[in-house]
């Protein structure tokens, strides 16, 4: 066991994982937090928390993930490369572990010209495959980035994004192969609303036996309303969303168009299940939590197994 | 070559106020080549604010000179009387030559009319791209001759991030993205397999981060 998570042992398991997500609020309001952790507790196998997502400045992710910890809910906490130099990542790291986080995410971080300090600096002195190889060296050499020894290492199941509909799209196989070559032990993709070019994608990371090197899991989410498909069809970058997506949820009455939204994301989890590949999903339903209890009974990854 | 955009008339003006006399300076090497801060900017700058004082009422005059290079200092040198005479310098030059005045002349107050911004080229008429950070450790060697440094908005040693869409960059879809550029040419050149091996965390201590930067060369030194 790399770090004993409960994410590692499902995974290890042969279980299809299903992992959720929890964005922290703009406040200091632990409430919010008791809230979402009770919509979600028992539902997922670990649940991800943003680093200020969408370079947004929110609660942090260690401090939230500490609050799950007691809350019974075990956190993957997210780290992006855009506010934190080498020593800030590492310092976070080592207090992270010692305070009983066992997942990590490692990310480059969304720009700063996206979120609500647009005049920041952007830190970027790692990018996220550099901070992949450095979390490892962290755990399995015991060695900071510096080469300086690390007395008791943080032991972190480490994960990594990939996109699979970014371009270049001949080149993604090879890249998440070159994330699980630095360090990932696990990754969890983009939103997948294209299903066949999924399907291709995943074909070209099993004819590199990189699904047999670290669990990847594929990002879903449910889709809320029309403008929510469209605006993500238009204005995402690196998100593809097929007409026939938007489609289905036209062919219901207005009303019917969130509860659509739901069953539409179940029969997508039900598709990626028969891709060769993939270990499990990862469901992003940001400020839409109650809606992830009915998504994952309808696929039938209810219960959860218990490991 | 380094790039440089005209500072705004109004806040070159606030700049300007509490002097009486003002010497438009400008420099004949780079900003002249990206038309921010030549003999003929400093014309139309000096224009500018000689009717601007005018409407105000201000008494106020204006004199105008252009050296070839504001960053040596016999260049500079060459026009010490009309420093000396003026209140105030308003030096079109970059950053380096506004503080080239400043350390020549202890005496004299120093203003900045350019906004130093990248060092880059034209790309067509009219049109200037940032090219290189000056960073202090080259990778365009491994990289195809294209720099992720200067022209990835999170300058990634190991790209494409995932905000990468048909070549273009989403922080602007205008630029292109660097990596696309790279992995393009990296085919073109058959070296993709440069891209398997992962590029280490670079040294900063060699850009900015190190402290302000010099070269010292004692084979030149007299």
């Amino acid at each position: 066991m790399k770090s004993g998570s409960n994410l590692e042992k499902v995974l290890t398991s042969g279980h299809f994982a299903a992992t959720g997500e929890l964005g922290p609020p703009k406040s200091a309001d632990p409430e919010v937090i008791r809230h979402k952790a009770g919509l979600l507790k028992g539902l997922t196998d670990a649940v991800n928390i943003t680093d200020n997502q969408t370079a947004i400045v929110r609660m942090s992710s260690i401090s939230v993930g500490t609050m799950l910890l007691g809350l019974g809910v075990e956190p993957t906490i997210q780290m992006t490369c855009r506010d934190r130099n080498r020593l800030a990542i590492q310092a976070d790291l080592l207090g992270a572990s010692a305070l009983g986080i066992k997942n990590l995410l490692c990310l480059t971080g969304d720009h700063v010209k996206f979120g609500n300090h647009p005049t920041a600096r952007g830190v970027h002195d790692l990018d996220s495959l550099q901070l992949l190889a450095m979390v490892r060296a962290m755990r399995d050499e015991k060695k900071f980035a510096c080469g300086e020894e690390i007395t008791v290492e943080p032991r972190l199941f480490i994960g990594a994004a990939e996109n699979p509909f970014a371009d270049p799209f001949d080149y993604r196989p090879y890249r998440l192969g070159k994330k699980i070559a630095a360090g990932a032990d696990f990754l969890q993709t983009q939103l997948i609303y294209n299903m066949p070019k999924f399907a291709e994608f995943m074909q070209r990371v099993c004819d590199l036996g990189l699904d047999k090197k670290a669990y990847i899991l594929a990002g879903v989410g449910p889709i809320k309303s029309i403008g929510m498909a469209r605006y993500m069809q238009n204005n995402v970058p690196g998100m593809d969303v097929p007409e026939d997506v938007i489609t289905r949820l036209k062919g219901v009455p207005k009303d019917q168009v969130k509860k659509e939204g739901i069953r539409q994301c179940a029969d997508m989890i039900r598709q990626i299940r028969e891709i060769p590949g993939v270990a499990g999903v990862h469901v992003m339903a940001i400020e839409w939590e109650e809606a992830v209890h009915e998504i994952l009974e309808l696929a039938g990854l209810l219960p959860r197994p218990v490991v | 070559m380094i790039k440089a955009k005209q500072k705004p008339l109004a806040e070159i003006k606030q700049l300007i106020a509490p002097y009486k006399k003002v010497l438009v300076l400008g420099c004949g090497t780079c900003v002249t080549i990206s038309f921010a801060g030549g003999e003929k900017e400093v014309g139309m700058l000096a224009s500018g604010l000689r009717i601007a004082s005018s409407m105000e009422g201000h008494e106020r005059t204006f004199a105008e000179a252009t050296v070839q290079r504001q960053c040596e200092w016999e260049f500079i040198d060459a026009v010490a009387d009309q420093i000396k005479r003026a209140d105030a310098v308003v030096s079109l030059a970059c950053g380096v030559g506004v503080q080239a005045l400043a350390e020549r002349y202890p005496d004299k107050v120093i203003l900045p009319g350019v906004n130093t911004t990248f060092l880059g080229m034209a790309v067509e008429q009219g049109v200037l791209v940032e090219r290189c950070r000056a960073c202090g450790d080259c990778v365009l060697g491994l990289t195809g001759g294209v720099c992720p440094i200067a022209r990835c908005a999170k300058n990634l040693l190991n790209g494409p991030c995932g905000g990468s869409q048909r070549g273009k960059c989403e922080v602007n879809p205008e630029t292109d993205c660097a990596w696309q550029l790279i992995y393009d040419r990296l085919g073109r050149l058959g070296q993709l397999e440069r891209l398997d091996a992962l590029m280490a965390p670079k040294d900063w201590s060699k850009d900015f981060d190190g402290g302000p930067r010099k070269i010292v060369r004692e084979d030149l030194k007299l």
